[in-house]
């Protein structure tokens, strides 16, 4: 929600950490990752820029806070399994 | 305690009398005696700060960033080439609301290397956020900085200035001044009471991510800072007044412009040299005035509008020329007036550039050539003044 100017401190002092500022919130595109066709080669998590992709057993689990929706694991993945679909919303 | 001082030491004065905590500063010519001087006074014991040696201006200001967001009142001095390299930072100072005060020795921008006069540096910061004051004597400079940290750091405002000396002409020239009594001086400004800080126990960060929903909320808070900063400057230099007996003309300082047909806008030293020439053309039975420009910035757009309306011709001398346009005082000058209801004609005039000497004989020539501007079309709207190899002769 914004603030009106008369409600916000003359600069903004934030009481969290700057790995709180959540900023997957610009994303247009998403990654959606297909388990069942991973083959764990882990491409994707070295390619990643915000480095984003955890491995659960080999296999990316992308933390959405913060992933942009650049598409390059989408682009990388040699078995095909991560695909770009629109975010809803806005 | 009246004695005689250069322009340097009436700011290392200033600072001194401000009580400032935490002094971060690179040397630079010709603002070197500034920081010379006050790391005399931090060694012998006369004031009690700590002196932040630092390799570079955008060090030094980030120095100072960091000190005041602890709590502390700071200072620095710098010059030209050391301005412009703090850029980025200044516009952090601003941002983050720290009211620090800071004094540029205003110096010509390289190449061609010039260590002399010239309001490139200064002019080049209009935009980041800070107050800047132009001087025209010593005494002006130790009482304007005295009166900044108390304009800066007043609630509502809680933004940066810049006191601006003059090369040289100001810097390196003994001058009388009047330092005031410390007690005095801290009767009219009280320690720094900053309204946030730095806790120590208290994880925060300053100046942190806002999105595009939120940005603007805070930019708007702070031209509310600037547009108050003009009112507070007049306040408190009538403050100044009373305890002090002097003052320096608030923000546009007129001189003798009630009856003027034509005057002079131009800000430092040589507005000084200009009063000198308005009395002699007036003994002469011309009517010309003096507005002298103190801040650039708050601009004292209702003052100069004000005087518009009343007189015939405005010139306009910039010290500074920005490519592609004109000099920055002119368009500034040009657009309040503009919404004056009777507009007076309006020139601008390049001169004085990288410390060539604007002589009372170039100030006459100026105000006859808007004299006779008013009584026909203004052929070129921006004129250099005094450049070999130009048609017109101005000595």
């Amino acid at each position: 929600m914004t603030k009106s100017y008369a409600e916000v401190p003359l600069t903004p002092i934030s009481d969290t950490p700057s790995t709180m500022n959540l900023t997957g919130f610009w994303r247009v595109m998403k990654p959606i990752v297909d388990e069942t066709k991973c083959k764990k080669c882990t491409i994707c998590w070295k390619f990643c820029p915000d480095a984003v992709i955890e491995l659960v057993d080999g296999v990316p689990v992308i933390d959405l806070r913060y992933c942009k929706g650049c598409g390059i694991c989408a682009q990388e993945c040699p078995s095909k399994c991560i695909v770009m679909v629109k975010e809803e919303g806005e | 305690m009246r004695t005689v001082m250069t322009g340097n030491y009436a700011s290392a004065y200033g600072a001194k009398l401000s009580r400032a905590e935490v002094i971060a500063a690179y040397p630079i010519t010709p603002q070197t005696s500034i920081v010379e001087k006050l790391a005399d006074f931090v060694g012998t014991g006369e004031l009690k700060a700590k002196f932040i040696p630092v390799e570079s201006e955008h060090s030094a200001m980030a120095a100072c960033i960091a000190a005041e967001t602890a709590g502390a009142r700071t200072y620095t001095a710098t010059s030209s080439h050391g301005l412009t390299l703090m850029h980025e930072v200044l516009m952090w100072a601003s941002g983050a609301r720290l009211p620090i005060v800071m004094t540029n020795v205003s110096r010509a921008m390289a190449p061609p290397w010039s260590v002399w006069v010239d309001h490139m540096d200064s002019v080049a910061q209009r935009d980041t956020g800070w107050m800047e004051f132009f001087c025209a004597s010593n005494q002006e400079v130790l009482d304007t900085i005295i009166m900044a940290y108390k304009t800066c750091e007043s609630s509502g405002v809680m933004l940066p200035a810049m006191v601006i000396e003059d090369a040289f002409i100001l810097s390196h020239t003994s001058e009388p001044v009047e330092v005031p009594d410390q007690q005095l001086v801290d009767s009219f400004l009280p320690a720094y009471s900053p309204e946030f800080k730095i806790e120590v126990g208290k994880a925060q960060g300053f100046g942190s991510l806002v999105k595009p929903d939120q940005y603007m909320e805070f930019r708007y808070k702070a031209m509310l800072g600037m547009k108050e900063a003009h009112d507070r400057f007049l306040n408190v230099e009538r403050e100044f007044k009373q305890i002090f007996g002097r003052e320096h003309g608030g923000l546009l300082e007129r001189y003798r412009c009630e009856d003027a047909e034509v005057v002079l806008v131009a800000a430092g030293s040589v507005a000084a040299t200009a009063k000198d020439v308005v009395d002699q053309m007036r003994e002469k039975g011309s009517r010309v005035g003096l507005a002298r420009l103190r801040a650039f910035r708050p601009f004292p757009h209702d003052e100069i509008r004000a005087l518009a309306s009343k007189v015939e011709g405005v010139a306009v001398l910039d010290r500074s020329f920005t490519f592609g346009a004109a000099g920055a005082m002119f368009t500034e000058v040009k657009a309040s007036a503009y919404s004056s209801q009777k507009r007076p004609v309006l020139k601008n005039y390049i001169a004085g550039l990288g410390g060539r000497d604007i002589t009372p004989k170039v100030l006459e020539r100026i105000f006859e050539d808007i004299q006779l501007c008013t009584k026909r079309s203004v052929e070129s709207e921006v004129e250099w003044v005094d450049v070999a190899g130009l048609p017109r002769r101005w000595r």
